[in-house]
């Protein structure tokens, strides 16, 4: 029990640091990554002493698909149904920043030199920030991966680690896709139709609780994700506004014959170190906060999946009763009735206790991760603004002790 | 929120920027259009303050449109003749010919739109102590402020009335606080006029805030949205800002229709600034004919100050706009960041009532609340953003504007000199033609007419040399009063938005700071 709770505790998503593994028998992670073309080639190294694997350290080379096929595995997998499985990571988009690259490229003549390279800077920290980010998203769901016990031991993911060829898992045509978009939406008609069923009484009062709050808590997290996403687009275009205006206040200063010429050129240099930190706050709460409400978005759909398949595995038990109840009073086929029951009711119960752990596990999960990242955020943006304010307060004391 | 006030103006140390009307009242107590264009002459300026105790008559002869009483005048002009002042060269001819004929003062005055006002003489009472104050550089102690707008009237006959409100301790009005109501076309009233007697003489006048048939439409409708009462302060802003600059002209400060404007409870409704009356589009021609005529004056600069001067402002104003757009885009990128971080703190708000973990649902909800804090300080920034940095960059490009404007009609008043030249020349020649064609029948006639229109074009020449240099004096001193004033305009402001950010700063520390504790509390 106790090792669960630790590995539990210790899956925090996307923060920068490498999340330290409850147990050292096995260790994963993304050791490097190469952007190329429209793909990018993860290379995740193990380090082991577990006697299945060949050698102690090795490590293999991956691709988003090869992720994406792990996840589905598991999820596709009936040993699992009780469990969490952990969100897939997102497909890496580089789309928008290279748009944006190539349009500052063909971009107006009407930027000087200095503007262009500071831009040209800026896209390409954005560029770098979303690759180092969805590095970290595919550490992450490795590394609660290993770190579950359950899910740890499974051979599917043993061959995604150790596999020294490509898994050939292209990536889903165009009918799976379809497929899997079907499947979501048979899911939910499923699950309605479910809840409706007569005589289908939840017996749990956790099971209820759960149910009620995750369905609201994931609308509402979702909302909140995107409204951190936009809130973080805001600073950033406010970073971006500086860099002409320190522009514009620099050949100001320059053409000036009077006193206003320190005074502008001053100001062009604070605005310039203005547009770092606000630059540095938009991607503080992006790490901070955005990535946390999302990544929470996408565990708590996995919960919600969790639970979905507990109710329909317990729609099936009363399923089995009802079809026990009929045999008996047909008196035909009562013995395969009775096993059919019987499976039912323990697979249902098995599923009932590893939810409720898995839940419970998931709520202390993210309470943790939360408070660490909330403390985080308010410590940067506090840093951000006393640095921001002592920026001010000496071009204040400069252009005030001017003639 | 209110505008920037304006800063005192310099003293510069100049006393001359005034009329000395008081004794050249009685040149034009019978005239009745009169003063408003007795400031075209270009004598006042120049005049220090000395000389109004010698001269008795500091007086410009009368370079004025005076459409009765133009014998009484000449009298004077005549005897004004010797009364020149120690800065005018001696350029008169030695014969006593009158100075001026009627036709030159339509030539040199701009063309004006509006009927004059008739309007009393101005009785500038300016007293000794004033004038000595002024030779010091003293402040001028006069400030305005344009405050409470109301609605008045309904639909599209609806306008905005505003508060002026003067407190001053100069004499030469006749209270010491007091307020009138005017509305914008008033004050574009008050412009046009200004304008039409100073302009075209080197005075650098404040332009006035422009107009928005959008922006007024929505007033008038009715509509009471954020977006009308934002057009609606700024606005009163702008209206604040122009005549805070324009009483600080120490010029325009005299000008009796200024007084006017501040003094009276009525004023004659201003129609020809309307955009679509038919002053408003005499003014467009005039504006288009002008463009043109700019193109084609090729004027030889004696005076490199002049060149220089002007390729300064016209990059002043290139860079000024470009760092206005960017400031414009930066008030637009932080009203959203207020209106996403109100979004934001709303879904916070909703994820903390989920939450069903407690320390972390209240955590939640102080979130929200900071984030709620924080859009009303980013909302407040960007209004400072606007009124203090982007208002002012705007400012400062319509009144260079008018300084190229005033650039302009020195160009032109060099082209009327010019002009006026070239056909002394040619009567000149015709003259001499005349000479050596020895016709003694019908000669003497023409010979007289000739000789007389020669003496008018030497006149004119004259005239159009002293105006000319004149308007170059203006112009020079307006530039360095201008120059001065812009330097500290645009200091004080930037230390007071630097002074606004630091604010905000200071602000998100408290409320980060405050939050802290909370986060470190979810257990």
């Amino acid at each position: 029990m106790e090792g669960r709770q630790e590995a539990g505790k210790e899956n925090k998503p996307s923060s920068t640091s490498v999340d330290p593994q409850g147990d050292s028998s096995l260790q994963v992670e993304i050791s490097d990554a190469v952007s190329e073309r429209d793909k990018v080639k993860f290379t995740v190294q193990t380090k082991s002493c577990l006697p299945h694997f060949a050698q102690t350290e090795f490590s293999v080379v991956r691709q988003h698909e090869e992720f994406i096929w792990l996840h589905d595995a598991y999820v596709e997998n009936e040993e699992y149904a009780g469990l969490i499985i952990p969100p897939a990571p997102p497909r890496p988009d580089f789309e928008a920043s290279r748009e944006k690259l190539q349009k500052l490229g063909e971009g107006d003549s009407s930027i000087t030199r200095e503007e262009f390279a500071k831009m040209k800077q800026e896209l390409e920290a954005e560029y770098l920030a979303i690759f180092k980010k969805t590095v970290a998203m595919h550490e992450v769901f490795l590394q609660r991966l290993a770190a579950h016990p359950t899910l740890r031991r499974d051979h599917n993911f043993f061959v995604f680690l150790e596999y020294g060829q490509d898994l050939s898992v292209r990536g889903k045509n165009r009918k799976e896709l379809l497929g899997g978009f079907l499947r979501n939406i048979v899911k939910s008609a499923d699950e309605a139709l479910i809840t409706s069923m007569s005589g289908l009484k939840e017996v749990d009062d956790f099971f209820e609780h759960e149910r009620t709050f995750l369905l609201e808590y994931h609308t509402r997290i979702r909302d909140a994700c995107l409204r951190a996403d936009r809130v973080m687009q805001s600073h950033k275009c406010l970073a971006d506004d500086y860099i002409p205006m320190s522009a514009a206040l620099s050949s100001l200063g320059t053409q000036e014959v009077n006193q206003l010429k320190t005074s502008f050129l001053k100001l062009a240099e604070l605005f310039e170190r203005l547009r770092k930190l606000e630059g540095r706050v938009a991607s503080d709460e992006d790490l901070k906060l955005s990535d946390m409400l999302r990544y929470y978005m996408r565990d708590s759909q996995a919960a919600k999946d969790l639970l979905y398949r507990r109710l329909r595995a317990l729609a099936d038990y009363e399923n089995a009763n009802k079809a026990l109840d009929k045999a008996r009073t047909r008196n035909r086929e009562v013995r395969t009735a009775e096993s059919n029951q019987q499976l039912c009711c323990r697979r249902f119960e098995r599923l009932s206790d590893s939810a409720k752990q898995e839940l419970m596990d998931f709520k202390s999960r993210r309470v943790s991760s939360f408070r660490k990242n909330l403390i985080e955020l308010a410590e940067l943006e506090l840093k951000h603004a006393k640095a921001s304010t002592l920026l001010l307060r000496n071009t204040l004391v400069a252009l005030k002790g001017e003639p | 929120m209110a505008a920037e006030r304006e800063p005192p103006p310099l003293g510069d140390g100049k006393p001359t920027d005034f009329e000395e009307l008081e004794d050249g009242e009685d040149l034009f107590t019978s005239t009745v259009s009169t003063l408003e264009s007795s400031p075209s002459s270009p004598e006042p300026a120049s005049l220090p303050a000395e000389d109004v105790s010698t001269n008795s008559n500091g007086r410009k002869p009368a370079e004025v449109v005076l459409d009765d009483d133009r014998e009484d005048l000449f009298a004077e002009a005549t005897e004004e003749v010797s009364l020149d002042s120690p800065e005018r060269e001696p350029i008169l001819s030695s014969e006593p010919s009158p100075a001026v004929t009627p036709v030159t003062p339509t030539t040199l005055i701009a063309p004006r739109m509006e009927s004059k006002s008739i309007s009393a003489p101005v009785i500038f009472d300016r007293s000794r102590e004033e004038i000595e104050e002024e030779a010091n550089g003293d402040v001028f102690d006069i400030e305005i402020g344009v405050s409470d707008p109301e609605k008045v009237g309904d639909g599209m006959n609806a306008y905005m009335a505003y508060r002026v409100t003067t407190k001053t301790s100069l004499s030469m009005f006749s209270k010491s606080e007091f307020s009138v109501k005017r509305r914008f076309s008033d004050f574009l009233g008050l412009h046009s006029k200004l304008a039409s007697k100073y302009l075209h003489v080197g005075y650098i006048v404040p332009p006035a805030p422009e107009k928005s048939i959008v922006g007024m439409t929505k007033v008038k409708v009715g509509k009471e949205d954020s977006s009308s009462t934002e057009f609606v302060e700024k606005r009163r802003a702008a209206l604040e800002r122009y005549l805070q600059r324009t009483v600080k002209h120490p010029t325009l400060l005299q000008d009796p229709d200024l007084r006017q404007f501040l003094e009276s409870s009525e004023l004659p409704r201003a129609v020809n600034t309307q955009a679509l009356s038919g002053a408003g589009i005499l003014r467009m021609v005039n504006k288009a004919a002008d463009a043109v005529n700019k193109m084609t004056i090729k004027m030889n600069e004696s005076d490199a100050w002049f060149e220089e001067k002007q390729q300064q402002f016209e990059n002043l104003d290139q860079q000024l706009r470009k760092l206005h757009a960017s400031v414009e885009a930066l008030v637009c990128h932080r009203k959203e960041l207020s209106a996403n971080t109100a979004a934001f703190a709303k879904s916070a708000a909703m994820l903390g009532n989920s939450e069903d973990h407690t320390a972390l649902s209240r955590a939640l909800s102080q979130l929200a609340e900071v984030e709620e804090k924080i859009d009303q300080l980013h909302q407040e920034q960007a209004f400072a953003d606007f009124y203090m940095f982007s208002e002012l960059l705007s400012d400062y490009i319509r009144l260079i504007a008018a300084v190229k404007g005033v650039f302009d009609h020195r160009m032109k008043c060099w082209q009327k000199w010019e002009d006026a030249q070239i056909t002394l020349l040619k009567k000149r020649e015709t003259e001499a033609k005349m000479m050596v064609a020895n016709k003694p029948d019908k000669i003497q006639q023409a010979k007289n007419e000739i000789r007389e229109e020669i003496e008018e074009w030497e006149a004119k020449v004259q005239q159009g040399e002293r105006d000319f240099e004149q308007i170059s004096k203006t112009i020079r001193k307006e530039v360095g009063r201008f120059e001065a004033k812009r330097v500290k305009d645009f200091k004080t402001v930037i230390i007071k938005y630097l002074e606004s950010l630091v604010q905000t700063q200071q602000q998100l520390i408290k409320y980060w700071e405050a939050f802290l504790p909370e986060a470190k509390a979810i257990a």
